[in-house]
């Protein structure tokens, strides 16, 4: 239908821009895949055939190496001697990659400078700090082979303290007289003015543990050496520019002779930000040593011992409040436990104290984080980035609250929620001193209180415990109030590339990822919008730091804020070009040129668009476009810690309901209700997706999810035989997801939609309360349950012994 | 050993033939698909039969002209394992032969938002189109129960129940004369009785039987006592792709067709060690609901599609859930060395931890499980992190005889709480004699304490074995009483569902 009219050819003949056109544009009323529709995933279709590409199934260079790394056996110890000697000498292996073969810096830290790819082989930095910490890699012609090989060679330890639980590293801490990151504190009124002058008061503790990103896809990278000495990888990686430019580091050349390419990722969750830099520098390295391509694919155990997980935090409270529930103080510490290096966790601690509030307007409060060392992988960001361990602070508070008041963990959730932005109430400040003008909460919390049946669920409940002395059931229901933006201001900026070729079909290119989420449909769905063009129109392409440069991590949930603005905007100085064009040939004011569906109106006339782009094309006006976006209003200054660190809140709550079992502390999620707050959602579709993974991911994440470390340091849950995530049957039947109709964002977001991809992962926190009320009913409501997470039914037994003394 | 000559690996992939060699013996069948045939749309996420990411279609003769066909991990399955098989990958699923419900399936996941990142959608479409193809998609509870085994991250598994849902309202098409002709194919290229093949891995030279009868087993496992057995390959597997563990002789007992009988003579049944935990799950259930329920939750579809009875007590595990179950039933094992059988009490089995009561050349022929009494009482209780697939913290059966009010036996067998599956000798002579009421099972639980002291481990603590453990037998106890309270796995019917 529209193919090419337009032929280059020399001999075919000058085309004349009144050829164009002969034929009369469709009068559709919609474009197909415009915003605010239920568009299908793109990929749908090949990922259902096996038809869609991930960087193994791409077919391999002939001559291709493949990367085994070796691993540390010792959480903490000085290297005496390595001897990879043997291990060159295997036929088969290509090369033995030490710390020595590195010509450029040994670090693949996003930040700090504090990671390194392998650690020095002699002298105060050969030093290995966590069990699975890469000491070196063996590229041979095989896997087996390298790995093979790499078992003979000599590794000589010399054992030093080992700090693995925050217990631990507290000591350690204490000894060594500072801590792996300075500590931060937020505060905002008297807080221990405001502690003492409260009717009541409580102090508590909550242990939450961490969590495997368990992205279906395991960490690879595929490097290809060039002309030049420069390398293309292609990397599994929610972050291209950052793997560009420590590969770039590690070599030391510029960043312009490395180029990172990424179609899709299998999953990431965070898991993929700062991680998969490792495996891109060791490959890269590899590959110009060699002049051949190389691919490291981890084997999912390796995967699990080697690369950062959420953050294990353990959270001391102390609370004051008024007889109805109402607070009046809050003063939290958070222990961090991060790591063995800094990676990403300054921002992550600071996001979980971002989150100490949740929903809730404190008076006064203080929150306090350590971020401890450990002599365990880094932690790294994870879905959320800390939010969601602040939040289960203050949740736990509202639980607790309650049962010391004895009014209903509902009503003390209400009566501290900050006031709705269109009421006669002040706006709340946060402990950052930032006032909640955007709150939607107290309104969205009502319609779930009252769709969920919470009044007559409860009694129900009440009844049920009453007679049913083995089994008991829990309800909870807690919002979420979630922070959109980076907290590192400068990182809120994207860049997008568009090209509309001759033909009316659109080339669309940015810095975003994808990873599953469905970016690329929503942003391709703006363009579409833009364009009035059937969505068809427009083909998404591999994100690559060549055609879009210097791009923030596809992370903070702020993948289609950013990269849906920044298309846009390259879209509509295309679009201006199209329209400055028809105004000049066709004599019309500009608001007689209006794009419709596939056609442009131009005064009483209507062309299709490819036409009009045909005719745009022999006037020599350009049709391609780079488009900018940068968060306006945003800010904070660490030193006073205040500011306005995110553009707007994104809201959900939900309702949760449990059973125990008494007897083995078994459980399950019997139904959940959510409702979520999307703005106008660009794609209700994706988003309801991300709700529902999200909330199971979460539901994982505090119950059934375990990381276990032996008192060596050795992660013994690394792979999914001993780390179990949830299945099929741990989703309930019952599960009643709604996206907030009266939702619309009040910033002036891409077209008023809101971030999806980490708030609805905290709504799984209603689970981790409804167990408590469960077991607070296993107590016939004597004591209140010392409860921590993952609550696996190991610690619901030993909480519901607890609770019976 | 009537054929000594090496053969080439013949099966059928995706409806062509293949005749393999070359490939070492210990070749999984997911590096094949992926390196040799460039098939990847068959997916690693785990390498341990864990994801179902790596989910192929295999089908087989049945030994009676008709076709077996069942989804299993590629991750795990030998290469040579396929001779005489046919495979389907996601790439061509059905499509060669006319079933046309992948189509169906397909479309369902897409128009429902099924796939988010897309690498577990592969094996979810093969499993689910095969369970549906194996007519197990029943209803909702069945999709669940079938996709237990398939790991996704990213969606929250909702839409891919429900697609799932409308290919198990799709009527299934007549594929018989395919079916047939596909039987026929396979029949054509079958190796001999017994199939050979030699190859040359990166740790040497190996090689690899597979007879079809019991007597070519005895004789091979004789000249080649210190070969591998390789029944379901859910043990041995992983040792190749986790341990890398080189294994030079191996012996394919998955052709065995007289280990795979399942047969019941004067209320006894016995189960050739050959059968599969999928064909072993409707008999087991028939004992009693609690079997049936455990099987359910034992491993997840493909693997129990894989793996054997025999290779579950074989392996000598501590923490595998049959033989806890089958001890409290009063089971017998039966071996045999070439032409010697002998039959032992299940329990006698497992000396120690990681020693078993079998010589060199000698294997498990079939188990002896007698059915429940009218005047018996069982209970099996699986306790694990996570419900379905996951390899249990404490695994728990038990078997009251009754004279009466009075307890006249006492079968307390646990998994998961010493070295071995073990009975608990204190408790049950505690039990024996008396009423089984709550002062017996106090008494009991206090014996317990005496019978174990369980490891602490990342499945559970050494206290909570014990408590859970203690607990179960109280469980039991009210299960008894008419109070019954109901199971948390099964909770929202309210009782154990028994069938996948
Ligand atoms: C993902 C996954 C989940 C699992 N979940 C469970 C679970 O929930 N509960 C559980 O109990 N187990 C579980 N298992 C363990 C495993 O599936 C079982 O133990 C299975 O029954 C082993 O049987 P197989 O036929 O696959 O054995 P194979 O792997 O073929 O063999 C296992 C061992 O037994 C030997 N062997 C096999 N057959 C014989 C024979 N006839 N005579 C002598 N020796 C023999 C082999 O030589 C080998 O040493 C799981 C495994 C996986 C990979
Ligand atoms: S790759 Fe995970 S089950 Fe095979
Ligand atoms: S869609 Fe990503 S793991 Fe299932």
């Amino acid at each position: 239908m529209d193919e090419t009219r337009i032929q280059d050819r020399s001999g075919a003949g000058e085309p004349s821009i009144a050829e164009l056109g002969e034929r009369p544009p469709t009068h559709e009323r919609a474009i197909k895949g415009g915003v605010h529709t239920k568009r299908i995933h793109d990929s749908g279709v090949k990922h259902v055939s096996g038809a869609a590409r991930y960087v193994d199934d791409e077919p391999e260079l002939p001559g291709t190496l493949q990367i085994y790394i070796a691993m540390s056996e010792k959480a903490h110890a000085r290297i005496v001697s390595l001897d990879v000697s043997k291990v060159r000498d295997v036929p088969g292996v290509a090369c033995v990659l030490t710390a020595n073969d590195i010509p450029g810096q040994n670090d693949y830290s996003p930040v700090f400078g504090d990671d390194p790819i392998f650690p020095q082989t002699s002298g105060p930095e050969a030093l290995v700090q966590y069990v699975g910490q890469p000491i070196f890699a063996v590229a041979a012609e095989t896997i087996d082979l390298a790995r093979r090989a790499a078992k003979l060679a000599i590794v000589e330890y010399e054992e030093l303290p080992a700090a693995i639980t925050i217990e631990q590293a507290l000591a350690a801490a204490g000894e060594a007289g500072h801590d792996l990151l300075d500590p931060h504190e937020m505060r905002i009124g008297d807080v221990d003015a405001a502690l003492e002058g409260a009717p009541h008061r409580v102090l508590g503790r909550v242990a939450v543990g961490g969590q495997d990103h368990f992205y279906l896809e395991g960490q690879i990278a595929y490097s290809i050496p060039l002309e030049d000495g420069d390398v293309l990888v292609r990397s599994s990686t929610q972050h291209p520019s950052e793997v560009q430019h420590n590969v770039a580091k590690m070599l030391g050349v510029p960043d312009h002779a490395v180029t990172v390419e990424v179609r899709r990722m299998g999953g990431g969750f965070g898991g993929k930000e700062s991680q998969p830099a490792l495996f891109a520098a060791v490959t890269a390295l590899a590959a110009v040593k060699t002049g051949r391509p190389v691919k490291c694919r981890l084997d999912r155990d390796d995967d699990m011992e080697m690369t950062g997980k959420r953050h294990e935090v353990t959270i001391n409270y102390a609370v004051g409040f008024s007889g109805n529930g109402r607070i009046a103080a809050g003063d939290f510490s958070h222990l961090v436990r991060c790591g063995y290096s800094r990676d990403l966790s300054a921002a992550i601690a600071d996001r979980a104290m971002f989150h100490a509030d949740n929903a809730y307007s404190l008076p006064a409060a203080r929150i306090l984080s350590r971020r401890l060392k450990t002599h365990t992988v880094s932690n790294t960001a994870f879905r959320g980035f800390g939010g969601p361990q602040g939040m289960v602070g203050i949740e736990r508070v509202m639980d607790r609250i309650a049962f010391e008041t004895g009014i209903d963990p509902l009503d003390v959730r209400k009566v501290n929620l900050y006031p709705s932005f269109d009421s006669d109430r002040a706006p709340g400040v946060t402990p950052y001193h930032m006032p909640v003008t955007d709150s939607i909460i107290a309104e969205l919390v009502e319609e779930l209180e009252v769709t969920s049946g919470y009044r007559a669920r409860r009694e129900a409940i009440r009844q049920f415990n009453a007679q049913s002395p083995v089994l008991k059931k829990g309800l909870a229901l807690t919002p979420v109030k979630f922070g959109i933006s980076f907290t590192t201001s400068h990182l809120n900026q994207a860049g997008a590339l568009v090209h509309v070729y001759k033909d009316g079909s659109v080339h669309l290119n940015h810095g975003g990822t994808e990873m599953g989420q469905g970016l690329f449909v929503k942003v391709a769905q703006v363009v579409a919008e833009e364009f009035q063009i059937d969505i068809e129109k427009v083909k998404i392409t591999a994100t690559t730091t060549a055609k879009v440069p210097n791009t923030s991590a596809t992370a903070a949930s702020s993948g289609s804020d950013l990269n849906g603005m920044a298309a846009q905007a390259a879209a509509r100085t295309i679009k201006n070009r199209l329209i400055d064009y028809a105004c000049g040939r066709y004599h019309v004011p500009e608001e007689q040129v209006v794009f419709a569906a596939n056609r442009v109106l131009i005064g009483n006339e209507e062309k299709r668009f490819a036409d009009l782009v045909g005719e745009a094309y022999l006037a020599r006006i350009s049709l391609s476009s780079t488009g900018f976006y940068a968060t306006p209003d945003i800010h904070y200054d660490r030193e006073s810690a205040s500011g306005q660190p995110f553009y707007y809140f994104a809201y959900g709550a939900a309702c949760s309901e449990v059973v125990i079992d008494m007897l083995t502390g078994e459980y399950k999620l019997l139904r959940a209700d959510i409702l979520h707050d999307c703005g106008t959602s660009l794609n209700p579709a994706i988003d309801r997706g991300q709700i529902e993974g999200g909330f199971i991911q979460g539901m994982g994440w505090l119950t059934m999810e375990e990381l276990w470390w032996d008192d060596k340091g050795r992660l013994k849950t690394h792979a999914p035989s001993t780390y179990k995530i949830p299945t099929a049957n741990d989703r309930p039947d019952d599960l009643r997801i709604a996206i907030w109709e009266k939702g619309e964002n009040r910033s002036d977001t891409i077209y008023r939609s809101k971030a999806v991809g980490e708030p609805p992962f905290m709504l799984a926190i209603s689970v981790f309360s409804a167990l408590t009320d469960a077991v607070i009913a296993a107590g016939d409501g004597k004591a209140f349950p010392d409860l921590d997470a993952p609550a696996t039914p190991e610690r619901v037994l030993k909480a519901v012994e607890g609770v019976r003394g | 050993m009537s054929d000594q000559s090496a053969q080439p690996i013949r099966f059928l992939l995706n409806g062509e033939a293949r005749s393999v060699s070359g490939q070492p013996a210990t070749t999984t069948l997911l590096r094949y698909l992926r390196e040799t045939e460039r098939l990847t749309g068959t997916k690693e996420g785990c390498a341990e039969g864990d994801c179902g990411a790596c989910t192929v279609l295999i089908s087989e003769n049945d030994g009676n002209g008709g076709l077996k066909r069942r989804p299993v991990n590629a991750c795990i399955q030998f290469l040579p394992a396929m001779n005489g098989r046919a495979i389907e990958t996601v790439e061509k699923l059905g499509s060669h032969r006319g079933a046309d419900g992948a189509d169906a399936l397909r479309e369902a996941m897409v128009e429902g938002h099924a796939s988010q990142c897309g690498f577990c959608t592969p094996g979810f479409v093969v499993q689910l189109f095969s369970a549906w193809d194996g007519g197990k998609l029943t209803d909702r509870q069945a999709v669940k129960d079938q996709i237990s085994g398939n790991l996704c991250r990213c969606t929250g598994y909702g839409p891919i129940i429900d697609a799932g849902e409308t290919l198990a309202k799709l009527p299934k098409p007549d594929t018989l004369g395919e079916d047939l002709a596909l039987a026929k194919r396979l029949g054509d290229i079958q190796n001999g009785a017994i199939f050979r093949y030699e190859a040359e891995s990166s740790g040497g030279p190996q090689l690899w039987f597979a007879p079809e009868n019991v007597d070519d087993l005895a004789d091979i496992y004789g000249a080649h006592p210190d070969a591998t057995l390789v029944a379901g390959a859910t043990d041995v597997g992983l040792w190749v792709t986790k341990q890398h563990r080189d294994l030079s002789v191996l012996i394919d007992i998955s052709k065995v067709r007289d280990l795979q009988m399942i047969e019941e003579r004067l209320g006894v049944l016995y189960f050739g060690a050959g059968v599969t935990h999928t064909e072993a799950l409707e008999t087991l259930a028939d004992i009693h609901p609690d079997l049936g329920e455990m099987m359910r939750r034992f491993a997840g579809a493909q693997i129990r599609n894989a793996g054997t009875v025999g290779g579950n007590i074989a392996n000598g595990s501590p923490i595998g859930d049959l033989p806890p179950c089958l001890i409290a039933l009063g089971a017998r094992l039966y071996l045999r060395k070439g032409e010697d059988m002998r039959v032992l009490d299940l329990e006698r089995f497992f000396v120690e931890y990681g020693k078993q009561d079998r010589a060199p050349g000698e294997f498990v022929v079939a188990l002896e499980v007698p059915r429940l009494e009218d005047d018996q009482r069982y209970f099996a209780h699986k306790i694990s992190k996570r419900f379905d697939s996951d390899i249990s913290a404490v695994m728990a059966a038990f078997r009251l005889t009754f004279d009466g009010e009075l307890v006249s036996e006492a079968r307390l067998a646990f998994g998961g709480m010493a070295g071995v599956p073990k009975r608990a000798s204190h408790a049950e002579a505690v039990l024996c004699g008396r009423p089984f009421d709550a002062v017996a099972v106090r008494d009991a639980q206090a014996a317990l304490a005496e019978d174990f002291r369980p490891l602490t481990d990342m499945r559970a603590s050494s206290e909570y074995r014990l408590k859970a453990a203690q607990n179960l037998l109280e469980r039991f106890r009210l299960e008894l009483t008419a109070e019954r309270p109901a199971r948390i796995a099964g909770f929202e019917t309210g009782e154990a569902r028994g069938t996948a």
